[in-house]
């Protein structure tokens, strides 16, 4: 009877709340993680609100001023045809941060549907690993050259050289690379599929759709937010590589890891060159790992509250 | 007596002691590295730069050319000419004669039957002799001694010095190749990986791909050389590694073609343990002007002389484009004493050079300026690009995968933005660019671009093939399977006459008239905008002498003279 009691007063005392406060309460918690998403805010407000401030054109050579050290006019010095490399290292974040995200999202919802669909409905599971296996297993390069080959010239002429190029790459990263993603995922459904609560479900006749939206893929969340923060990294840093070979976009067009490529050469010479492009990827990466990490905790309901 | 002998054996001590030095084999090891791996010892089945330079060291033709480009006589006695007799007047049989008491490194004698078989090797039925154009036109190679080679030709060859010249040309050994003619030529994998030459090192470990191992060739023509007794040829890596393992750190002796920006190679010569050598032969660095329409809606007859470019086509446009490129600042930027500037695609040797183009030295933007506005190209709509009925001065510009050629191609775009001409730039790898795969759009060749950017030259030192490139015939097209080198499509029934005239004419300086003449007609025509005349860049150690840096034939030419600084 003291229980009747003690309820009426503890829901005085909590107001019915919005369950994303409880995960942004712990979130909060999570020190490195905050840390992580402020940098992570103030990186994408600077390279896509810089560029009205700081206005000289990325592009522009101005060949008297080339291999200067930092200096007010070039806080971060120029590159060896005079290039601002603080304009550069903007313009160059904007098409960087960019392709990760998109790319990101892009092999991140394949890799989820495959990976859950596959754990989940025993007779998809054979055929779509076999089709991940296959993906896994094709040579990368050979297959990113074919795609670019077909389809370049039609979407430049859709799109634009720049968006055009934005598109396909965007989508050839994603389509490559969401092969891990799907196992894991598929890994750990096949895990849920046998606990009590899924079968507790199922006895009531929860549809398959609702189960996978309301059990599986909460989750699954924690594995799918880690290999997020990854897949943003390995974006950004694939980007960089198809650009290298010339697969990507024009040579004058910056990107972070076109920037990096094209300062390895003066390492010794000018090793701020290659500092900075370098220190902008890494620390990207980092505070975007360190935003997957929080909210993995923030997320899990089992960790929260602890 | 005693006395007198104790003297003598002094004196002859004292005598031999310098001689000691100049002995075979007393330097020791040498190591050399090239970047690019040698796969084959064999030239003929290899074009290769990696594979004849390394070959280079074990085979040898009869002549090849020195660092100036004339020809001197390796294997034979002397280079034969009309006036000593060794070439017939009417200029269809050239006669070798091989020095005397040559070996090959199994100590048997090289006779001229090696030299008749190094030709019957090369144009086997069913082989991929890759240097059988050297052997264009001959028809009959005869011995009527043991020393004496006759050479015949089906028709008059005007410069008889392809068979068996330069270091794409050698002897090989007849008892060694004769069972691996035509289509056995690549399973004879023993001979083709440690082949017997005359040279002055022979091969002790083969590893394709990565490492050769060679020993000085104890049966070499001169008993004092090589210098040195072993000679290892590391393969593979960067040119950045490569220039750094022999300027900075020492591990290396030798490094060959070391493209990198000139204030890398200073930095890396700064370290003190090697220098710089650079050589100019005829590699330019070029941009061709595409006289066809590129546009991908022509389907199946894009970039071919049906259709013409809708704006490059009109020679003011293309004049304009030269006119607005400082060639000094290119030069600077990317070669520093690597590189000069030239206004001719034919800028060596000296006799061929012509100075009737020299004013595209200086840029002159503002000349550019007007002579488009003369043309009547005009910015009418305000964006910044040029353009007349309807047509905007918009280029696609692409070249290959290279940090100077991408630092070109930023700076022309720049220029051309200057006189009102928007230019996307594209880069392409090198291998898909230079693979000449017919099913690849993206190759040189297809040129399906308005313009693109290399380099190249021509081996030896007779332009007469080089200038024929640019024959209407030469033009790439679907019929050819987009083979040809006729990249701008250039067509000109007085430039196909001049071809011809050449192909008729021995007399050298009025080849050298009709040379120059072609080269100013592609020049004023402005099909081709030549832009740096680039030199090989090598680097040895300070420790190693006797390098002498050649571009006309293989850089390890002399290697036979290479000897240890003390």
């Amino acid at each position: 009877m003291t229980e009747t009691a003690i309820n009426p007063e503890i829901q005085k005392i909590r107001p019915p709340r919005n369950q994303w406060w409880d995960v942004w309460d712990q979130f909060k918690t999570h020190r490195g993680a905050l840390i992580g998403a402020a940098f992570f805010i103030f990186i994408v407000l600077g390279v896509f609100i810089g560029p009205w401030l700081w206005t000289i054109d990325p592009t522009y050579i101005d060949i008297r001023a080339r291999n200067s050290g930092p200096s007010w006019a070039h806080p971060m010095g120029t590159d060896q045809l005079g290039r601002d490399t603080f304009a550069r290292m903007m313009a160059g974040g904007q098409v960087s941060i960019a392709v990760g995200l998109t790319a990101m999202t892009l092999s991140l919802l394949l890799g989820t549907a495959i990976g859950v669909l596959a754990g989940f409905f025993r007779r998809l599971d054979g055929p779509l690993m076999r089709f991940t296996d296959l993906f896994l297993a094709l040579p990368l390069l050979p297959l990113l050259l074919v795609i670019i080959l077909l389809f370049r010239d039609s979407l430049r002429a859709a799109f634009g050289p720049e968006t055009g190029i934005f598109i396909l790459i965007v989508f050839v990263i994603g389509i490559t690379s969401w092969m891990q993603t799907a196992r894991i995922v598929r890994g750990d459904v096949l895990a849920l599929k046998e606990r009590e609560f899924v079968l507790a479900a199922r006895s009531i006749g929860t549809p398959p759709r609702r189960m996978i939206t309301r059990h599986i893929l909460p989750n699954v969340l924690s594995p799918i937010m880690v290999s997020a923060t990854l897949g943003i990294a390995t974006a950004i840093i694939t980007e960089s590589a198809l650009s290298f070979l010339g697969l990507g976009f024009p040579s004058d067009f910056p990107t972070w890891g076109r920037l990096l490529y094209d300062s390895t050469d003066y390492l010794q010479q000018y090793p701020e060159r290659v500092i900075w492009p370098g220190l902008a990827i890494s620390l990207t990466v980092l505070s975007v790992n360190y935003i997957g990490d929080g909210l993995r905790d923030a997320l899990d309901p089992r960790i929260r509250g602890r | 007596m005693k006395m007198k002998t104790t003297l003598m054996a002094a004196a002859a001590a004292f005598a031999l002691a310098p001689m000691a030095s100049a002995e075979r084999g007393s330097d020791g090891q040498v190591n050399i590295i090239y970047w690019q791996a040698p796969s084959i010892m064999n030239p003929y089945l290899s074009g290769g730069t990696k594979d004849l330079e390394a070959a280079s060291l074990v085979i040898e033709p009869l002549a090849r050319y020195n660092q100036d480009g004339a020809m001197v006589p390796w294997l034979a006695q002397e280079v034969p000419t009309v006036e000593n007799g060794g070439v017939s007047a009417d200029l269809t049989s050239i006669t070798w004669k091989l020095k005397e008491g040559l070996l090959w490194s199994d100590g048997t004698p090289v006779t001229s039957e090696d030299v008749k078989f190094s030709w019957e090797y090369c144009t086997a039925d069913g082989g991929g002799c890759a240097q059988a154009e050297k052997y264009n036109d001959v028809v009959a190679v005869e011995t009527p001694d043991e020393l004496t080679v006759v050479v015949k030709f089906g028709v008059s060859k005007p410069f008889p010095y392809g068979p068996f010249v330069g270091a794409q040309a050698p002897i090989i050994q007849k008892a060694q190749f004769q069972d691996c003619l035509g289509p056995k030529a690549p399973e004879c994998t023993e001979a083709n990986f440690n082949p017997v030459g005359t040279g002055p090192f022979t091969v002790t470990d083969f590893r394709p791909n990565d490492v050769i191992q060679l020993a000085a060739n104890p049966n070499y023509r001169d008993p004092a050389k090589p210098a040195f007794a072993t000679v290892t040829f590391k393969g593979g890596g960067d040119a950045t590694a490569a220039g750094r393992s022999v300027l900075e750190t020492g591990e290396f002796d030798y490094a060959w073609n070391l493209q990198l920006a000139p204030e890398v190679l200073a930095g890396m010569q700064a370290a003190g343990k090697g220098q710089i050598i650079s050589g100019f032969g005829t590699l330019v660095e070029r941009i061709m002007v595409n006289m066809t329409d590129p546009s991908p809606e022509l389907g199946d007859e894009r970039g071919t002389a049906a259709h013409p470019h809708p704006f490059l086509s009109d020679i003011a446009v293309r004049k304009a484009l030269s006119m607005a490129i400082d060639r000094e600042l290119l030069v600077e930027i990317g070669y520093g004493d690597a590189g000069r500037v030239t206004c001719n695609v034919l800028p060596a040797p000296a006799i061929y050079a012509s100075t009737a183009n020299d004013a595209c030295k200086v840029q002159d933007i503002n000349g550019a300026k007007a002579l488009l506005d003369e043309a009547g190209w005009v910015d009418s709509n305000g964006d910044g690009v040029r353009e007349k009925d309807g047509v905007e001065l918009r280029i696609l510009y692409q070249t290959s995968t290279n940090a100077v050629r991408q630092d070109f191609q930023a700076l022309i775009k720049q220029w051309w933005s200057e006189i009102g001409v928007e230019t996307e730039l594209r880069n392409i790898d090198a291998s898909v660019f230079f693979g000449s795969d017919p099913g690849s759009p993206d190759t040189f060749q297809k040129f399906f671009a308005d313009v693109e950017m290399y380099a190249n030259n021509f081996d030896g030192t007779d332009p007469e093939s080089y200038m024929a490139n640019w024959a209407c015939e030469q033009a790439p097209r679907p019929e050819t399977q987009w083979q040809g080198n006729n990249m701008p499509r250039f067509c000109s029934e007085e430039y196909d006459a001049l071809v011809a005239e050449m192909a008729q004419t021995g007399d050298i300086n009025e080849r050298a008239r009709l040379v120059k003449a072609m080269n100013d007609m592609l020049m004023q025509e402005y099909v081709i905008i030549p832009l740096v005349d680039r030199g090989r860049v090598s680097a040895h150690s300070n420790t190693l002498g006797g390098v002498v840096l050649n571009t006309w034939d293989s850089e390890l030419w002399n290697a036979a003279d290479w000897h240890r600084v003390k």
